[in-house]
């Protein structure tokens, strides 16, 4: 059973009023369910077809050899061997390459690495510079805007979009923001530069969509009919699910063309049904617990808490649900719902069973989350949490797939996955670390060597020389 | 004395394990530490020594390490780990700021009472008077190896006095070392031209200076009237004599250039905070000395005052002999210190420049010079490490504030330890 149907599973035993036919099978690496799509599934296969053409180009053959190889499934070849053809992981392993192919390069004394995902940024919808043109992260005109797509938002200039790469980044979700109960649709987009959103979706990747509890929706919207408290934001969330639940039931059974088009709705019922994953910004235990319990009323699967600050204080109630936690690894005190932030909150879920992501919430931290793994890792054992590289790894690799559904397909180095990778110049928990080289599908995508021209056109031609 | 004894316990025998032989306790004369065969590790490299400690200040240190300690030291293993004078941050909002979103806890912001109606000039406003010793962002911020701080105000073109806390005690009084040490301006983008924010400065250090000459005629109301409020330009007359520094946020390299062809020919001293593009300057910047606040993490156009920002500003800064400082200009994130002072090492500035930037530079700059080193007769501000104090797996093993062994706890590691199994027991 696929860890998502396991989810839902468990959702179903604890006696939600459900409207699902049938489990979401919403992790590619897991779909082997050669069903027919369902008539909404037909409505949401037509909103993501595409305009401009993704990019087919992959790179290999090719051999990274004499290296140390971090995997992020528990193995470690000191030095070992990662052969790359057709875009994909051929092979790896200890040593050197039985069967290399295409150029063989030594990264002795290098570390080879997953790419780093980052499964909550706002690159993209909240794009550097920072100004009033740029800032399409927050459609904050109603608490519920479930019907906004951050992939119509996104835009692929985004200077920041870069020095994501030049971290190790080569896939990131962005979201909506925060300031509304539900803020929309996140995308999953594959860090190869492209003229639109849509080239840039991570092929396969299930939406996001964005929910936030606590102080945001009632500071945003409390002088504007509300929600003005924490009461208000749960009965938003709650009176939404209601709303879905009906809608599904009105259209069960209709075909594809029978169905009224309602966006909102439509976004609703892929959380309701699991088509879309679930990831909630939540930073207090309470909140997160409250929120629990309206998605369990309606069947809805939390994939994720975002911003999870407190998640330490309930760490067995997420990690016995499979809810994992995504949160920095030493922010806090900005606001009142982040004043009891420890920088031991990703070693403590990891310890209890969770999946522990680090994300970055922000364009600086996005271009240092190594770092920031490396900090909580620390943290972690400083506090006497057993912790191996390879589980701090996993925080800002395998888990963000895990929880963006892509796990079959990236976040860590086996045979098989998409071959995006980083060669690091020194140990990647290193505050010294550089990535040298990022590979996306086999593509080396950056090279700290190289002089190359900027990803985004608003860089190209700046004076910015002496 | 017991006070002494018992922070001793907590702060350094719990994990270095070393509070060994001590002896019994002294009964008279200052309390004292001999921190044994510890690697000082500072601009200047690193060696091993032995370091005394006696009463707040650093009492010798020894390069034949190993020493026998005193009658009444406090022996603290210091073989294998490393010591620094403690980090400076010379710009946060430590003491000012307890939830940055809740306004009640929010003390940054010095618009006055008194004076111009724009609220664009608060020089006379004193931040240290607000500053809450007892915030729990001293023990969070000092757990990373950050023992002193400037604590800045903010708002307006002119943004009144900052203050040179050490992160101790719970007294203001016993905190805070020298208020004023700083006055505070802002350069760069806002809703008026930034041309007009020059003038606001321009117009208010000229006034200063025409002051100091007719304090007496204005007294006796016989000067045409200044522009500039009067309490004012009674703050900013030693900044215009440059008696006290003006630290001017500003990122844009033709800003940068602006400051310096405006204040050409005076007495200021200038530092720059920010300072993005300051590297494009930097030639400028060393010729007149002035020296320059940044964050080595910036890098990214976050504004079109920052499109030529890049990773190595620290070292190109310090290559051309300007005098670099690193800041968080943060309050809760003032213990990321010294992760930005190591991504300034990534970004090409040597160790011993990076290590000066977080110690010695600050305490100079700011006229504190016994604090940011570890010598004779300087403040025993003292950080002892597992290892490289940049690298993210070291972890601080001991700390010293005015020569005394402070606990290295924190509402933080209160929440941890109550969170250590849950639910909590």
């Amino acid at each position: 059973m696929s860890r998502a149907a396991v989810q839902w599973a468990a959702v179903l035993a604890l006696g939600a009023a459900g409207c699902v036919t049938r489990p979401a099978t919403v992790d590619p690496g897991a779909t082997s369910d050669p069903a027919a799509p369902t008539p909404l599934e037909a409505l949401e296969a037509r909103a993501h077809a595409s305009v401009e053409a993704p990019d087919a180009r992959v790179g290999g053959p090719f051999t990274l050899e004499g290296g140390t190889v971090l995997t992020a499934t528990g193995e470690r070849y000191a030095p070992g061997y990662v052969v790359v053809e057709g875009g994909r992981i051929e092979a790896l392993g200890a040593g050197k390459a039985p069967a290399p192919k295409g150029t063989v390069l030594d990264v002795a004394g290098r570390f080879v690495t997953p790419g780093l995902i980052d499964v909550h940024s706002h690159l993209g919808v909240m794009a550097s510079p920072h100004l009033r043109g740029s800032d399409d992260v927050n459609e904050a005109t109603a608490p519920n805007t479930a019907q906004v797509w951050a992939e119509h938002g996104f835009w692929p200039q985004d200077p920041g979009l870069e020095r994501a790469a030049r971290g190790g980044v080569t896939t990131l979700q962005a979201l909506p923001g925060s300031a509304n109960l539900i803020g929309g649709r996140g995308v999953t987009v594959h860090l190869r530069p492209a003229r639109g959103a849509r080239a840039m979706r991570f092929p396969g990747a299930p939406d996001g969509v964005k929910m936030a509890c606590g102080e945001n929706p009632k500071r945003v919207y409390g002088g504007k009919g509300g929600p003005s408290t924490r009461m208000g934001n749960i009965a938003g969330h709650r009176a939404a699910f209601a709303d879905a639940q009906k809608w599904l039931r009105d259209n069960k059974g209709k075909a594809a063309a029978e169905v009224a088009r309602d966006l909102k709705m439509e976004t609703l019922a892929a959380a309701l049904e699991g088509r879309a994953l679930v990831h909630v910004h939540c930073y207090r235990a309470d909140d997160m617990l409250a929120f629990l319990a309206a998605a369990d009323e309606f069947g809805v699967a939390v994939k994720a808490f975002h911003h999870a600050l407190e998640a330490y204080k309930i760490r067995d109630i997420l990690a016995a649900r499979h809810i994992a936690v995504a949160t920095w690894a030493d922010w806090w005190g900005f606001k009142l719902e982040a004043y009891d932030g420890i920088p031991e909150t990703l070693a403590f879920v990891a310890e209890a069973g969770g999946d522990a992501i680090v994300h970055s919430d922000s364009g600086e931290g996005i271009q240092r989350l190594n770092q920031e793994a490396a900090k909580a890792l620390a943290s972690g054992r400083a506090a006497g949490v057993k912790l191996t590289d390879d589980d701090a790894l996993r925080w800002v690799t395998l888990n963000p797939a895990r929880a963006l559904g892509i796990d079959g397909e990236v976040g860590s180095l086996e045979v098989g996955k998409r071959a995006d990778l980083v060669v690091w110049d020194r140990d990647p928990f290193s505050v010294y670390a550089r990535a040298r080289w990022v590979y996306v599908d086999g593509l080396r995508v950056i090279d700290v060597d190289a002089s190359s021209a900027p990803w985004s056109d608003l860089e190209l031609g700046q004076e910015v020389g002496e | 004395m017991n006070a002494l004894r018992l922070s001793s316990l907590l702060g350094v025998a719990l994990t270095a394990g070393a509070a060994q032989g001590a002896g019994p306790p002294s009964t008279a004369g200052p309390p004292c530490a001999l921190i044994r065969g510890v690697t000082l590790s500072d601009g200047a490299g690193d060696r091993v020594v032995d370091v005394v400690v006696r009463g707040d200040r650093v009492a010798a240190v020894r390069i034949l390490a190993g020493g026998e300690p005193e009658p009444g030291c406090d022996v603290i293993a210091g073989a294998g780990r490393v010591l620094t004078a403690g980090l400076v941050d010379p710009y946060t909002r430590l003491g000012l700021v307890e939830v940055d979103l809740e306004a009640p806890t929010v003390d940054t912001d010095l618009r006055a009472p008194f004076q111009d109606p724009s609220g664009q000039i608060r020089a006379s406003v004193r931040a240290d008077l607000a500053y809450n010793p007892r915030s729990s962002l001293i023990g969070v911020t000092r757990l990373e190896g950050v023992t002193s701080a400037i604590s800045v105000p903010s708002g307006g073109v002119i943004s009144g006095r900052s203050f040179w806390v050490d992160l101790v005690g719970a007294r203001q009084g016993t905190a805070i070392q020298r208020a004023p040490v700083a006055m505070h301006a802002s350069l760069g983008p806002r809703q008026e031209s930034r041309a007009s924010a020059f003038q606001t400065i321009d117009v208010a250090l000229r006034e200063a200076r025409d002051f100091a000459t007719r304090q007496r005629e204005w007294a006796k109301n016989q000067t045409p009237g200044f522009l500039t409020p009067r309490l004012d330009l009674a703050a900013l007359l030693p900044v215009a004599k440059g008696e006290l520094p003006l630290v001017v946020t500003v990122d844009r390299a033709s800003d940068i250039e602006g400051l310096l062809r405006m204040t050409a020919g005076t007495p200021l001293r200038l530092v720059i905070a920010g300072g993005a593009e300051a590297w494009l300057v930097r030639d400028a910047l060393a010729q007149r000395k002035v020296a320059v606040i940044l964050d080595p993490l910036t890098y990214g156009p976050g504004s079109f005052d920052q499109l030529a920002a890049r990773p190595d500003n620290a070292a190109l800064l310090h290559a051309a002999g300007v005098a670099v400082m690193f800041s968080t200009f943060s309050s809760h994130g003032a213990r990321k210190l010294r992760q930005l002072a190591g991504n300034a090492v990534r970004g090409g500035l040597s160790h011993a420049a990076a290590l000066d930037a977080v110690t010695r530079v600050p305490a100079e700059v700011f006229g504190l010079a016994d604090h940011g080193r570890v010598a004779p007769g300087a403040i025993a501000d003292l950080v002892l490490w597992s290892g490289d104090p940049f690298e993210l797996s070291t972890r601080v093993e001991g700390l010293w504030i005015h020569g005394r062994s402070v606990p290295l706890t924190s509402r933080q590691t209160a929440l941890r330890d109550r969170y250590r199994h849950v639910p909590p027991r």
